[in-house]
């Protein structure tokens, strides 16, 4: 089931409107930015995990030549809960005003507590060092286990546990509990020949964009502030600070730099209000750029998980019950990816009985963001790494087993709705038919499969076309290109516009010269906002038709469009009074014939296609180091129709790398006080070249009927089956079902070792 | 703090400037001379975001005091392309889709200059050991590597 539809400038793969200045050097990124007078600001963190505030004495720090301004959480309002959407997740704006600065307890180590805006950084850090800060320390809580403790110290006294049948009257470190079940689970383990139960972790991993984040901010004395900054969301960025600064949104512009990755941890805000209130405060533009040790100390990582998963199944190889347990690590404040984990562990099975019960956890540490695909990669290590442990009970092939389990269109979601037409099957049926899946394997090398999901979503776009005198168009949406997204919306606009890809420009607008878009996110872009360019370029060629059947004489229905041109009906056509008017001959006469042309539309796309993927993964383990190095890599994802073809493969290329450095390195390490002891790319271990082989990719292209062109959206489903595609890899090398990441050497020797003694 | 006089060389052009004596060579090349073209990615010297070459040598410039750069030869991603042409290893880089944000592009472009200047005919895996410096978080590496293979053979073509 593939689409055979046959165009001209979809699935292509031709260079990037924007290329030129992404290899030259002149794309200005979030730290890129320069302005007359422009002061440095610098945050003062917490230097313990749990602590009280108890007095923050700036004057010394304040009477510093060349310091400018101070901020501390008294200068932020005291905002009202509320929930807002990110794009992903959901965040309460009063967490996030108390995360961006701290006011009475600081709840991590690297929690913001005073900002400076100074001269020079040189300035700035002696500021810094100046400020005098009491507090008491608190003991911290640091995992999964002692923060659900009965006694355990509590981050927030207020906050009582969300989906229990009644509201507690105590406090607690577990912000929500969340539940799905169908069927019976007891008696489908009952009727089961086997069942298998293990319990599996993840550490705590950063995504990892190379680009720190970076803003610069100015303030008139009207308070209309404009911001600069590199995010995943200008309009976000917008929303997030004003109510974080209590402001309008109107009194607020933001203007997107390029971006320099984000996998979702650009999808929040940290510096952007602190930036505005040091630029209110001194009259001066203000930049603020972190460090890496900040980044890792005080942004983005995804949860720690502990998962624990019982699986039923019959001799012949059906899954007949299924029992999971997720606790996922939110940070210093509620609002870890549990749901869409919990949504998401069993998704690709049809399982008639089942029962999901998901933790939302607080620990003394940074609050998560969003993660490519938040929550579905500790879960799918679970479950993939249990039904592969099944077949091998069962004496099954991991993909047969996987073929005969799965859902298909019709099955009902483990999360509720009935699955349109959608690509699992496919890929599993390409991964068994792939040479990769019968390459022999060397000595200690072991081959690996598991699968992954991702929801994917619609959620606002907004685009408009604006067309030259010269025949050219410009695409113009406020979704940040962070990968390609410009290329994609050129390609859309030239197959609907039937002109060609290399006379349509895209560029990315600010939250004044755009309309409205959310993030990029959720594998959203070249779906929603793609929605939006094809619409409106849909606008554009009914107005060129309105405009040919003006000038022809002749009633607007009467004229087609093909190929770029207006066609007028049979009968005028072979008179040979009237010759096809075409894009730019129609673009070029604009003036005279009743203005420009501008396409529009806004939307809030629906329909969005889930994604399915099936990795395979060859490793080969040193059985005296323990390293494991990937030795052959394949994706296969059901992408939908893929609009640019080598951007589609790099999404599942970089997912996959990710992932397996989810697998194999990478990991906060913390100390006893919750201090994090790597906080630097040597010793947070991301993959490099060296580490990775070429990865193949082959495209599944299940259309999904409610995009124009099928597209469903494909990054983030690819860091879904890494990491259980590495272990199963391992557990066939050594025959050792490691159930605790990374698989770095210390952690695979130690498995090894009773083995072999 | 009295600032030190630095005159050095910077994409073939004689470039002074003054600077502070603990700042390094990126915060000169960028805040001094706007020359953004050369990424901070850490400062620490492990994510090669700030590669440049200086005197023929691949070099982190955040690990390089400005005033190091006095009497030295120093290439950054601004001098790669001619006026009116990329170099090869920049449309290679376009033509193989070897950049999803783009960050680490201009490290990369440098280190693979770096590179084909001292071997013209790599194989994939001294790519990968020699690139192993910048990192890269979106493309998994697989199509920088066949882009900096293919402008290996077209550097070498066009030599021929």
């Amino acid at each position: 089931m593939t689409d055979d539809k046959v165009y001209r400038w979809i699935g292509s793969s031709p260079v990037r409107p924007d290329g030129i200045d992404k290899v030259t050097g002149h794309a200005a990124f979030g730290a890129d930015r320069l302005l007359p007078g422009m002061l440095h600001g610098l945050i003062l963190r917490s230097p313990h995990a749990h602590a009280r505030i108890l007095s923050i004495d700036t004057s010394a720090a304040d009477r510093i030549p060349g310091v400018l301004a101070i901020v501390t959480g008294t200068d932020f309002p005291d905002v009202t809960a509320a929930m807002e959407e990110t794009g992903e997740s959901q965040i309460d704006v009063r967490d996030l005003a108390r995360n961006v600065m701290a006011r009475d307890k600081a709840l991590y180590h690297g929690h913001a507590v005073a900002a400076v805006a100074a001269t020079t950084t040189t300035i700035a850090e002696e500021a810094l060092r100046a400020i005098k800060v009491e507090y008491e320390p608190l003991p911290a809580v640091l995992d999964i286990e002692s923060a659900m403790a009965e006694d355990a110290p509590l981050l927030h006294e207020e906050l009582r546990t969300k989906g229990l049948a009644e509201m507690p009257a105590r406090g607690s470190n577990v912000a929500a509990v969340v539940t799905y079940t169908r069927g019976d689970p007891e008696a489908g383990f009952a009727a089961s020949d086997v069942v298998i139960e293990r319990e599996f972790s993840t550490p705590t991993v950063h995504q990892g964009y190379i680009e720190p984040h970076a803003v610069v901010a100015e303030c008139r004395p009207d308070d209309q502030a404009t911001v600069w900054c590199c995010t995943q969301g200008p309009f976000v960025v917008r929303t997030l600070t004003s109510k974080v600064l209590g402001w309008d949104v109107s009194s607020i512009k933001v203007i997107p730099s390029e971006i320099g990755g984000g996998f979702g941890g650009k999808t929040t805000i940290y510096l952007e209000p602190v930036a505005i209130l040091l630029a209110r405060k001194s009259g001066r533009p203000v930049k603020m750029v972190m460090s890496r040790e900040e980044v890792f100390r005080a942004t983005g990582p995804t949860s720690a998980s502990r998962v624990r998963i019982k699986l039923g199944a019959s001799r012949a190889g059906k899954i007949l019950a299924a029992e999971a347990e997720l606790k996922y690590e939110a940070g210093a404040f509620k609002g870890s990816p549990i749901t869409p984990g919990c949504m998401c562990v069993l998704v690709a099975y049809d399982i008639d009985n089942f029962r999901i019960t998901g933790y939302d956890v607080l620990v003394n540490k940074p609050k998560v963001a969003a993660y490519r695909a938040p929550g579905a990669p500790m879960a799918a290590f679970a479950m993939e790494s249990m039904v592969d442990e099944m077949a091998h009970r069962l004496g099954l092939d991991p993909i047969r087993f996987r073929l005969d389990n799965a859902v298909r269109e019709g099955s009902k979601a483990a999360y509720g709705p009935k699955f349109p037409p959608i690509g699992l099957v496919s890929c599993l049926e390409q991964a068994a038919l792939h040479p990769h899946y019968q390459a022999p394997l060397g000595p200690n090398q072991g081959r690996g499969v598991a699968v992954g999901f991702w929801f994917n979503v619609g959620m606002q776009s907004t685009a408009t076309l604006n067309v030259q005198e010269d025949g050219t168009a410009t695409v113009v949406t406020a979704s940040p290109d962070i990968g390609g997204s410009r290329a994609s919306m050129a390609l859309m606009a030239a197959e609907t516009l039937g002109i060609a890809y290399e006379r349509i420009n895209a560029v990315v607008g600010d939250t004044e010269m755009a309309g409205y878009c959310d993030v990029t996110g959720g594998s959203r872009t070249t779906f929603a906002t793609g929605m939006a360019v094809i619409q409106a370029a849909r606008d554009v060629v009914d107005q060129m038709r309105r405009r040919a059947a003006k000038i022809w004489g002749i009633d607007p229905d009467q004229v087609t469009w093909r190929d770029g041109q207006a066609i007028p009906p049979a009968e005028h056509a072979t008179e040979q009074s009237l010759p096809p008017l075409d894009f730019a001959a129609l673009a070029k006469s604009a003036a005279k014939t009743g203005g420009s042309f501008v396409g529009r539309a806004s939307l809030t796309a629906q329909g969005a296609g889930a994604g399915f993927g099936v990795h395979l993964c060859d490793v080969q383990v040193d059985p005296e180091t323990g390293k494991v190095d990937v030795v052959r890599y394949t994706a296969i994802q059901d992408t939908g129709k893929a609009i640019h073809r080598a951007y589609v493969e790099g999404q599942m290329q970089g997912g996959a790398a990710q992932g397996i450095g989810w697998a194999l390195n990478e990991a906060y390490v913390y100390d006893a006080h919750g201090i994090m002891e790597n906080p630097a790319f040597l010793d947070y271990r991301m993959p490099v070249a060296l580490d990775l082989p070429l990865i193949d990719t082959v495209i599944v292209e299940v259309p999904n009927p409610a995009h124009p062109y099928g597209v469903r959206g494909v990054g983030e489903t690819p860091i879904v089956p890494p990491l259980a595609a590495v272990a199963n890899a391992v557990f066939d090398a050594v025959g050792v079902r490691y159930c605790d990441l990374p698989l770095n050497p210390p952690r695979v020797l130690s498995g090894l070792l009773p083995a072999a003694g | 703090m009295t600032k030190q006089h630095v005159l050095t060389t910077i994409n073939g052009e004689q470039t002074e400037f003054l600077c502070e004596p603990q700042q390094s060579l990126l915060g000169a090349l960028r805040e001094d001379l706007g020359l953004t073209g050369t990424k901070e990615g850490c400062g620490t010297g492990d994510c090669g975001a700030c590669s440049v070459i200086v005197n023929g040598r691949l070099t982190c410039a955040c690990l390089v005091l400005a005033v190091e750069a006095d009497g030295q030869q120093i290439e950054t991603i601004e001098g790669v392309a001619e006026p009116q042409a990329l170099h090869p290893i920049q449309q290679q880089f376009l033509e193989h889709a070897a950049l999803q944000c783009g960050i680490c592009t201009p490290g990369l472009i440098m280190a693979t200059k770096a590179l084909l200047e001292k071997n013209p005919d790599p194989s994939e895996h001294e790519i990968r050991y020699w690139l192993s410096g910048n990192l890269c978080r979106c493309t998994g590496y697989d199509k920088i590597v066949r882009a900096v293979l293919a402008a290996a053979a077209q550097l070498r073509g066009a030599e021929a």
